[in-house]
């Protein structure tokens, strides 16, 4: 079957179609890129052989050993030369890595160390046995995964593979040897290597070194082997990999061609589809088409239809299915999953807009009844096919286990779930209670009405018990209706020969109806899950729509995320080069050191790792790359109580996208923002030093003058003396009251502040204002106001006596000496107010706001200072959640209003 | 100072050279020996060889910090420390007070200031703690009969719960010096007191409506700001 699946006939729209001499731009830009792609990535060889023991490793060995004299710096990773001296002697002299030892199972292990590997950046690793699988809790599980990370490091690598490791060739060398091998490699390795050098030799001489001994057998049993070696074997397989390397030749003329502008053989770029679902026998099936495929040199795609029957699948099923689809990517296919009624539908609507020339399909094993209820899938895709070729592929009817089970040491579970017992009985008692309800209402009821009756309890089993129930209730409603309604009564005999047909059409009517109902449920149940799980992308997308910063759509993502997957969610963004939490749900998640360095290999790599996957699979956690169109922004760290299912974790990865586009946006959001403070900053910077200028250096000249005048005429008289000096300590104080004001803007400003609140008696804080300011106070009335019942306010006690000092010494400063302050503190709805008010020329009209301005000065008040005390205040005032105000008095003067929340009673 | 005995030594720990020219020129001219660190190692050193009588201290020190030498010298010594910190730096003086020092100045301050806390600290350091005293407090209008459990302001009675007491009594003994709120909790509640600083406040606003004739304009019981309260001194 396989072989035949190799060379499928054309389809006949493959020969109609036109070909131009001209090479196909886009195709030629591809190759650029390709090329280019190829020109910085690193080498990659693989030594290819058919069988163990061909030396594989000993021609590695030696073209490293050239290499090196020819200036190569070559590291061995690995080389197992299982004791042979001649292999032995080529790696003297050549550098070896130290491994790792791991214990596992109280054995002592060597594994690649692949961070000294990484550290150490050789010219060439030399890394033996692709198809190797890791001890368990490494990074990878395989090491081909490793090899993948070496070069994707830039690290150029020469490996060995035999054929019967190649993954789509498993099943195929399964049937020619018996023996079922469990490594296998993807094909996609083979394809990435820029070299692949057979290294051969005859059946007939690998069998003379077997007898020496000189093939290295491992701990296989011995009968296995000999069934291994056997000729007709060796033969098989190194045909396999002759044609293997074959078509790797014949494609790298195909490409030289095309590059040259030859007439191109390359068939056009037609698309293979397969079919799959969870049938054991959609393993073969993906192999098949992976082959055909590779023939054809064209792009396939795996498909899944999901339909409302995919609902009831078990959890085996589901394993099983996404086994498939894993094997299928792993294979180089693209995964897409489809969903639909039925199958055909979606399948066919997709191959057409895709431009599928082949279809293949899996031959159905099934009971014909049901193509007869539900039609046969095959028949409607060919039906519908038109000029797509259809393969139909026969599947082994024996479930297979498939190596991926074994190896991740699942037992291999039946199709079948364990029989609902439970429902079988709530089935069988539903029509015993129908039975009673026709018996009590017997007579009044005609035996078509019994009939409906029983009609109506099998329904209702199909759509509350399911398929089996319902067949079960169907036959008991045949047998009850017979025994206790027709004649003869309470026997199974039948006295009428027509009631046997009447008996035959109910029960087809009860089939036919329990199955309509089972369809609605399925559609119902597969719309509900469908619907919540848009529901809760809606939900997401709505609420990230909502979060104004990056941290609100973290703790967004996080919860949303927690909560669809019942699980521990740890956000974590870049921060620089390191990764910082920027959100976790429940709270109290962490992450241990161990799985934070899973987050960090994830975010390196832009892959999925950890539970449940193949990198890291020991891990608790399950990381997640959060990437937007630019760059890598963070990962997301799932601690889910169960692994998660392919499916789970491709509708995580659909959530994660929607929320990287919102980080994303809020991060463009937030870099405009602080772009537009710059700019604000940079405007807030020029006025400042542009006033502050003129108004320090003022201070700073009356002192040098005053100061230099001292110090340099000692004949001074002593009222000039004493005048000079109290200059200097006037000037020198004002000096000090503008830069503590500065001060003051630049961290309220800068939001630098941070608030000491304490509970403080509003008395307390006005006496505290009065007593510094007692000097510049003293030649007026100064009268407060203050009720026995204010309640303690919350505030930073020393700001707040600084607010109170700059409201009133802007008071003394723009009112006439010795005219009146009052200050007036009341408790009102929930704010206790605090008014200072005066009795001089007032505000300007119009400018009650603008004296908050910073900078500004009353244009007719001639007083000195920076135009700073009031907007201070303001900002005090709003630091504290309060407000300040201010408004000219009826009868002249101006009134500062400040309020401050009163909390409730306060403490106590 | 008078011109009897040996002049006393006061430490000056600043690491700006202005500041110590101008304490050493203005100390000197009081009748003070001076003597001068820049550093805090160097300061420890000092205060270990001549056992000064006086600290004064700035907090902001390039080497350790500020109160680190505080509790150092906390450690082997009861000489007065007076330190010197920016406004806004409430939060390093209340640190430095708690640790043991005796009183603050913000920066700038004037020589009379200056004097004025050098005069208590010297004053305090000579009452020492184990040392009796006189039954009789008066500071300024007020006259503190703890014999008689009495307190009198400008000759009358005024009458005072027992916390108002023990507060009056404890600000009097430290006449001049500045108490922080969790000093004053700790002397009056005990050490393990959970009582908070607003209940102080509370405490000291009864206080002052017995004791002050103006209690938005206080004379006696004056408030420190973000750090404590004073009597003032007069």
């Amino acid at each position: 079957m396989a072989r035949r699946a190799e060379r499928p006939r054309r389809g006949a729209h493959e020969v109609t179609h036109e070909r131009d001499d001209r090479p196909d731009p886009d195709r030629l830009l591809e190759r650029l890129r390709a090329e280019t792609a190829r020109a910085s990535r690193a080498h990659f060889k693989v030594f290819f052989g058919f069988a163990p023991g061909v030396g594989k490793t000993y021609a590695m060995l030696e073209s490293a050993r050239r290499l090196r004299a020819a200036g190569t710096d070559v590291v061995v990773g690995v080389a197992l030369t299982h004791g042979r001296r001649e292999t032995e002697a080529l790696l003297q002299g050549l550098e070896i890595l130290p491994p790792r030892r791991v214990e596992y199972r109280g054995r002592m292990l060597e594994e690649l160390d692949l961070d000294a590997a990484l550290a150490r950046r050789p010219g060439l690793l030399l890394l033996d046995d692709l198809a190797h699988t890791n001890v368990p809790g490494s990074r990878h599980k395989k090491r081909w995964q490793d090899v993948l990370e070496v070069l994707d490091a830039g690290i150029p690598v020469h490996t060995t593979l035999n054929v019967q490791h190649i993954e789509s060739l498993n099943d195929v060398i399964a049937q020619i040897t018996g023996v079922v091998v469990r490594e296998t490699v993807p094909d996609a390795m083979l394809e990435r290597a820029d070299e692949v050098e057979l290294v051969d030799i005859s059946p007939e001489d690998l069998l003379s070194r077997l007898r020496e001994g000189k093939v290295y057998l491992g701990e296989q049993a011995a009968r296995a082997v000999q069934h291994f070696f056997h000729r007709g074997n060796l033969l098989a397989l190194r045909e396999l990999a002759l044609r293997r390397t074959a078509e790797r030749v014949n494609r790298d003329v195909l490409a030289f061609r095309e590059e040259h502008g030859v007439e191109s053989t390359w068939p056009t770029a037609d698309k293979i589809l397969v079919c799959i679902g969870p049938a054991p026998a959609s393993a073969r099936l993906v192999r098949s088409a992976r082959r055909m495929a590779a023939g054809l040199r064209a792009p396939w795609i795996a498909a899944y239809v999901e339909t409302p029957a995919s609902t009831l699948w078990s959890d085996a099923e589901r394993q099983r299915l996404e086994g498939h689809l894993s094997l299928a990517e792993s294979l180089g296919a693209t995964v897409v999953r489809l969903s639909g009624v039925n199958i055909s539908d979606p399948l066919l609507t997709y191959a057409r807009r895709n431009n599928v020339a082949r279809i293949i399909l899996g031959k159905p094993t099934r009971f014909r009844l049901f193509d007869l209820l539900r039609g046969s899938t095959v028949t409607e895709i060919v039906r519908g096919s038109g000029d797509i070729d259809v393969h139909v592929i026969s599947g082994d009817a024996a479930p297979e286990p498939t190596a991926r089970d074994e190896r991740q040491g699942r037992a291999v579970i039946s199709p079948s779930s364990p029989i609902p017992w439970p429902k079988y009985g709530w089935a069988a008692a539903l029509i015993a209670l129908t039975t009673g309800l026709a018996a009590l209402a017997d007579g009044q009821l005609g035996i078509p009405d019994v009939e409906m009756l029983y009609l109506i309890a099998v329904m209702i089993a199909a759509i509350r018990f399911g398929r089996g129930p319902s067949v079960v209730g169907a036959a008991l409603a045949v047998l009850g209706y017979d025994f206790f309604f027709v004649a003869p009564r309470f026997t199974l005999t039948v006295g009428d020969g027509r009631y046997f047909l009447s008996f035959a059409m109910m029960f087809a009517v009860s089939l036919v109806i329990s199955t309509l109902a089972l369809r609605i449920r399925e559609q119902q149940q597969d719309a509900v899950q469908r619907e919540e799980r848009t529901a809760a992308l809606y939900a997401l997308s709505r609420s990230l729509g909502s979060a104004a910063d990056l941290a609100a759509a973290a703790r967004v993502t996080a919860e949303h995320l927690s909560r669809a997957f019942a699980a521990g969610v740890v956000l974590l963004g870049e921060d620089g080069a390191e990764l910082r939490v920027i959100a976790v749900h429940p709270p109290g998640t962490s992450l241990s050191p161990d799985e934070q360095g899973v987050a960090r290999w994830v975010h390196q790599h832009g892959r999925s790792a950890g539970l449940g996957t193949d990198t890291l699979p020991g891990a608790k956690v399950v990381c997640v790359p959060i990437q937007t169109a630019a760059s890598a922004v963070g990962v997301a760290g799932l601690i889910p109580a169960e692994p998660l299912t392919a499916d789970q974790r491709s509708y995580l990865e659909v959530m994660i996208r929607q929320a990287a586009v919102a980080f994303d946006r809020a991060e463009l959001a937030e870099k405009a923002r602080q772009a537009a403070l710059r700019v604000k900053t940079e405007e807030l910077r020029s006025t400042l030093l542009s006033t502050v200028s003129h108004d320090l250096r003022t201070p700073i000249a009356a002192i040098t003058g005053a100061g230099t005048m001292l110090r340099d005429d000692p004949g001074l008289p002593p009222e000039v003396t004493a005048e000079m000096v109290s200059t200097i300590c006037e000037e020198a104080e004002r000096l000090e009251h503008i830069v503590s004001n500065l001060l003051d803007m630049t961290r309220l400003e800068s939001g630098a502040i941070d608030l000491r609140r304490d509970w403080v008696p509003v008395v307390e804080l006005v006496g505290g204002a009065l007593t510094r300011l007692r000097t510049a106070l003293s030649d007026r009335t100064v009268t407060a106001e203050l009720p026995e019942e204010l309640p303690l306010i919350s505030v930073d006690p020393v700001l707040f006596e600084q607010l109170l000092v700059n409201l009133l010494e802007n008071a003394t400063k723009y009112t006439p000496p010795g005219s009146p302050i009052e200050i007036v503190a009341a408790r009102e709805e929930g704010i206790v107010s605090i008014e200072v008010r005066d009795r001089g020329p007032g505000l300007p009209p119009g400018d009650e706001e603008r004296v908050f301005e910073r900078f500004y000065r009353v244009a007719s008040a001639g007083q000195p200072g920076v135009g700073l005390g009031l907007s201070i205040c303001r900002a005090i005032a709003r630091v504290h959640g309060g407000t300040l105000v201010a408004a000219n008095r009826p009868g002249g003067g101006a009134v500062f209003r400040l309020t401050t929340p009163a909390a409730g009673e306060g403490p106590r | 100072m008078s011109g009897e005995g040996p002049r006393p030594t006061i430490l000056i720990v600043d690491d700006e050279a202005q500041m110590r020219r101008f304490l050493r020129a203005s100390l000197g001219s009081q009748g003070y020996s001076v003597i001068e660190a820049e550093s805090a190692r160097e300061a420890l050193q000092l205060a270990a060889s001549h056992n000064p009588e006086l600290v004064v201290l700035d907090l902001g020190l390039p080497d350790r910090d500020g109160l680190d030498v505080v509790r150092e010298l906390r450690g082997w010594s009861r000489v007065p420390i007076v330190v010197v910190s920016a406004r806004g730096r409430e939060d390093d003086k209340v640190a430095a007070l708690d640790a043991g020092a005796d009183d603050y100045l913000t920066k700038p301050f004037g020589v009379r200031e200056l004097l004025a806390r050098i005069r208590v600290g010297f004053r305090h350091r000579e009452r020492g703690d184990g040392s009796p005293v006189s039954a009789v407090l008066e500071v300024g209008p007020l006259t503190i009969d703890r014999a008689r459990h009495e307190a009198r302001v400008r000759g009358e009675l005024v009458h005072l719960t027992p916390i108002e007491w023990k507060l009056l009594v404890l600000l009097a003994e430290n006449a001049g010096r500045v108490l922080t709120h969790r000093q004053i909790v700790e002397r009056i509640w005990g050490p393990s007191s959970t009582t908070l600083a607003h209940h102080v406040r509370v405490h000291m606003a009864e206080l002052r409506k017995k004791i002050e004739p103006d209690p938005a304009r206080p004379g006696l019981l004056l408030t420190e700001p973000g750090v404590g309260y004073r009597m003032s001194d007069p």
